[in-house]
């Protein structure tokens, strides 16, 4: 038996710009390991972070693996556009297609699954708990495990870079290219395991943040009272709980074929990879409303926010979310109009997909109403709205234009898709996590970003998309398709020059998000936030401290109205002094999480790798990690009431101070 | 002042639209057949009804920013967040909108039915479609003559396209003429076009199918007259090649050309007599252990077909028709 699988020295790729990007990793790896060592962090960073139970803690470090994966994947997407830049008149440019084939599909599995999932995923777990009043979520080690998980997943997308490859398929690993006789490399089984295990932590959280929701809001508050940046996440929670199974499923069926010789999705022996791009789409659909649902839900709460304003037609909202919820699950077939369905089966898809415009529409309107008469206060998390608003109206008037079979059937795939779906990503899911980034960050972090480079960065990200993307919709109606690796037709270069630029531009957005965080950091004491309410917020986070008591709120808030805060800031009954507190309790932080989203780490290395002996030590290391989880006795402790005394004074103090 | 202002802006603003479409040659906005002209008639009428909601929506989103922002000391309520008749309107226009859009959207997508044969009183051309890797082979099963690469058919006469695939999934279309549609191994597709003028357009493949993917490239003749097409024909039977069963083994895995230029498109090759029945052959190589299934009609033909029988190149109309429902 061979003790290390497939693996082997051949296994690390030669090309120059993955051992260069190798070199940097180890360089910087290593500079970060001798500054850990030097400052004696490490057990600090165990204890305090890395075994956290706590959501607002696991919510920072989803949005720091958020930004690491966001510049993974668009230096992905840099390196595409200059490959098309330079490979115009039938030239080969850098990248040969072995290699530019696994760019494009690490570029759409990081930035979906490891950039957007995570940053959605992280802005919800800081926010959502406080937002209802409760002191954590309800399965707090669970939580930490969905993680880990989440990590393990992305751990396994980089690993491939430097053993072995990743998939060529195209992210969306259509078989039968796929499948093991067109991909028998190793690249499509570190997507599928990436993919697995991340997505089991995210079914997790899906379920956690439900029973959250469901279980544990303040008295007093209603459903219907809930603020509808937690409405949002609740709709896509439910998307998630429905939709990630099917995931689950298809790549398991997946799994089967490449594994143990099934034939679900083979050319041969009855199998079908229609059925395959059918599971992929029931959840692939529902995901991009998962994405998106949130970020709506963002820039309602800085609409109403910034413009001093009572949130205009909130039940509209929530009905529209639903609608679009429940709507996102019958219009998955409208990605492969062209398979061949009928003409009533396109039909009925076409029209479903056109009605979600309306819900979608009615929150534009919505969000135009809570301006009218309000006092629009133009900080950078209205600036990040205002842009949305713009650029997602184009996106969804190109969305319901590919709705239209008959215009599909000239549009589908070509450019002018990838330029639709970026702009409703980008400027919809995107702009709304920066929004949200921004908007909350003094609440999580205590400090402000600077506003300076927080501009620039919004200039830029929305002048570079415009740059980038407005020319791939000119592209797709000059017939040109995705995936290409090179181009002869000289009709086409000026726009693929203009994308390139756009790249650029969109690359020095990111850069300033990186500056505005350096900045406001140093300039920290300058810009602390001291009363917790920087904005004059409507909601229950604007009341805690920023950063939060760790165990939120000392008492449970009464919850009288839908605006909680501003209700109570009314009434005069914020800011309350207690005579006497309760001792609260709270969980402790479990090093279980971190030891199980390595062992799958290790486990989806072993099965990439047909590493038999770690595969099954690994599997039986999780099972006895969970089980001694599962009987451990000392999971939770309690805050006695004059160390919460103390922390709720020290509050109230910088409150009247402030 | 500032109405001249916005009538020339909006004069230098159509210019550039019309400019932008003018540069939009040989795209899908430049059709030069009758399902690619309604196409784009769609594009444009469905993008002209959404933009009556979109350009008030921008408006509105800049105009009110600016007019309620702050110190301008515009009129203020905070409390003010329902308007049954605001709330009634933002719900009815989407609501109008899209429901003229379904209807144009129902009734479109049944003129525009790929599969929906073009009225026509010319007698069509058929041609069987296999998308090998990386190439696409064109078959005439009229003509008895095969080309990889090159497709040709007279100007203003129907094709009809029936579409395979011996490998990856594919997708094939010529942007100029309209429609697309997979190739997928063990089925048939079907696609209906027409040019209504001469030329020679790009066919390429819109399905990403592994690493020969980008010169999955053909040329679409569409001669001038019967007699131009006739002639093409000739010069394909003057090559020679026959494309025998075993001719065909050879011409469908990646061809050396292909592994040696991995981003350029196979060169053309003509067949002058293609095997009888070599697209079924195809078809049926994924469905030879599957039991009794009469995906051809001709449930005489078991599990295995006996050793030497091919599937005759047969086609009444009845089957047709079981074919395309196998392959929904």
């Amino acid at each position: 038996m061979n003790l290390l699988g497939k693996l082997s020295w051949d296994s690390i790729p030669h090309d120059p710009i993955v051992l260069t990007t190798l070199a940097f990793v180890a360089v910087g790896g290593a500079a970060l390991f001798v500054f850990m060592t030097l400052a004696k962090k490490w057990g600090w960073l165990w204890r305090e972070w890395l075994t956290s139970v706590d959501h607002k803690r696991l919510g920072i470090m989803y949005i720091i693996l958020a930004f690491v994966m966001l510049i993974r994947g668009f230096a992905d997407a840099i390196m595409m556009r200059t490959q098309l830049a330079l490979s115009t008149n039938g030239g080969e440019g850098y990248l040969p297609p072995h290699h530019y084939d696994q760019i494009f599909t690490a570029h759409g599995v990081i930035m979906i699954i490891f950039m957007a999932m995570p940053f959605m995923i992280g802005l919800m777990n800081i926010i959502l708990p406080l937002q209802i009043g409760a002191r954590d979520v309800a399965f707090p080690f669970l939580n930490n495990l969905s993680f880990w998980l989440a990590v393990a997943g992305a751990l396994l997308v980089n690993i491939s870079l430097g053993l072995g490859e990743f998939a060529m398929t195209g992210w969306v690993a259509y078989p039968p290219l796929s499948g093991l006789e067109f991909s028998p490399g190793v690249g499509v089984d570190y997507y599928i395991w990436a993919l697995q295990i991340s997505g089991i932590g995210t079914t997790l959280t899906g379920v956690n943040f439900l029973v959250t929701v469901l279980k544990m809001r303040a008295p007093g508050m209603k459903l219907m009272d809930m603020p509808i940046f937690t409405w949002t996440c609740t709709w896509a929670n439910v998307l998630i709980v429905a939709s990630f199974p099917i995931l689950t499923a298809a790549l398991a069926m997946l799994t089967l074929d490449r594994y143990l010789d099934f034939h679900f999705f083979t050319n041969d022996l009855g199998g079908n990879s229609m059925m395959y791009i059918n599971l992929f789409w029931a959840w692939g659909h529902p995901e991009v409303y998962i994405l998106v649902l949130p970020a709506f839900g963002i820039f309602s709460e800085i609409v109403s926010t910034f413009t001093g304003k009572r949130l205009f037609g909130y039940k509209s909202m929530v009905y529209a979310s639903g609608a679009i919820s429940i709507l996102g699950f019958i219009v998955w077939l409208h990605h492969f109009f062209t398979m061949g369905s009928s003409a009533n089966v396109n039909a009925f898809f076409g029209i479903m997909t056109m009605i979600i415009a309306i819900p979608t529409g009615v929150k534009l309107f919505n969000w135009l109403f809570t301006m009218y008469k309000g006092r629009v206060r133009l900080e950078v998390p209205m600036l990040w709205t205002l842009g949305f608003m713009v650029l997602f109206s184009i996106g969804g008037m190109t969305g319901v234009l590919l709705a239209v079979p008959g215009a599909d059937y000239v549009l589908h795939n070509s450019l002018f898709l990838i330029a639709h779906f970026h702009n409703t990503i980008i400027a919809g899911a995107v702009f709304g996590y920066l929004a949200g980034f921004t908007f909350w960050f003094p609440k999580a972090m205590g400090f402000h970003l600077d506003p300076k480079y927080g501009k620039i960065s919004f200039w830029c990200w929305s002048i570079g998309f415009l740059l980038a993307f407005m020319p791939l919709y000119v592209l797709g109606f000059l017939g040109m398709t995705r995936r290409l690796n090179s181009t002869d037709n000289p009709d086409w270069n000026i726009w693929l020059y203009i994308a390139a630029v756009g790249a650029f531009v969109i690359a020095i957005g990111i850069a300033s998000q990186l500056i505005q965080l350096f900045v406001g950091f140093k300039n920290k004491d300058k810009n602390l936030d001291k009363t917790g309410d920087p904005w004059n917020g409507h909601t229950l986070e604007w009341s805690l401290a920023s950063p939060p008591q760790f165990y939120n709120f000392a008492k449970l808030p009464k919850v009288e109205d839908l605006d909680a805060f501003t209700d109570m800031k009314e009434k005069g009954t914020a800011y309350q002094r207690h005579e006497s507190y309760e001792p609260i309790h709270m969980p402790s932080n479990t090093n279980a999480g971190p030891i199980m989203g390595l062992l799958s780490t290790a486990l989806g290395f072993a099965l990439v790798w047909h590493i038999w002996w770690l595969a099954g030590a690994s599997f039986i290391g999780l099972i006895v990690a969970f089980i001694c989880r599962a009987y451990a006795s000392n999971t939770d402790y309690y805050v006695q009431p004059d160390e919460v005394a103390r922390i709720e004074n020290e509050h109230l103090d910088n409150v009247a101070k402030g | 002042m500032n109405l001249l202002l916005t009538r020339n802006l909006s004069k230098v603003a159509l210019a550039a639209l019309v400019a932008l479409l003018a540069g939009c040659q040989g795209g899908v906005l430049d059709p030069k057949g009758q399902i690619g002209v309604m196409e784009k008639e769609l594009i444009i009428t469905a993008t002209i009804l959404m933009l009556l909601v979109v350009i008030p929506v921008i408006f509105m989103t800049l105009y009110f920013a600016w007019k309620y922002r702050e110190g301008r000391g515009e009129a203020y309520e905070p409390k003010w967040s329902h308007s049954t008749k605001i709330e009634t309107v933002v719900w009815v226009i989407p609501i109008i909108i899209i429901a003229i859009l379904g209807v144009i959207t129902y009734k479109s997508t049944h003129a525009l039915n790929p599969y929906k044969p073009i009225e026509s009183e010319e007698e069509p051309v058929t041609v069987e479609v296999v998308s090998l890797n990386w190439k696409w082979l064109f078959i005439y099963p009229d003509l008895g003559i095969a080309t990889v690469n090159e497709l040709a058919f007279p100007a203003n006469v129907p094709v009809n396209f029936k579409i395979t695939s011996a490998g990856t999934m594919n997708s094939f279309f010529i942007p100029q003429l309209g429609s697309m549609i997979y190739s997928m191994a063990g089925m048939e597709t079907k696609l209906h076009l027409i040019a209504d003028e001469p030329g020679s357009f790009r066919g390429l493949s819109a399905n990403y199918s592994g690493h020969g993917f980008t010169g999955m490239q053909f040329e679409a003749i569409a001669t001038p007259t019967r007699e131009d097409f006739q002639e093409w024909v000739e010069g394909v039977k003057a090559s020679g090649e026959a494309l025998t069963t075993e001719r065909y083994e050879e011409l469908a895995p990646p061809s050396q050309y292909q592994l040696d230029n991995p981003t350029k498109s196979h060169p053309v090759e003509y067949f002058a007599t293609v095997k009888d029945g070599l697209y079924f052959d195809i078809i049926w190589e994924y469905m030879g252990d599957m039991g009794r299934i009469d995906f051809y009609g001709k449930p005489e033909y078991g599990a295995q077909l006996p050793e030497g029988v091919t599937l005759p190149q047969r086609e009444p109309a009845s089957t047709t028709h079981e074919a395309e429902e196998a392959s929904h």
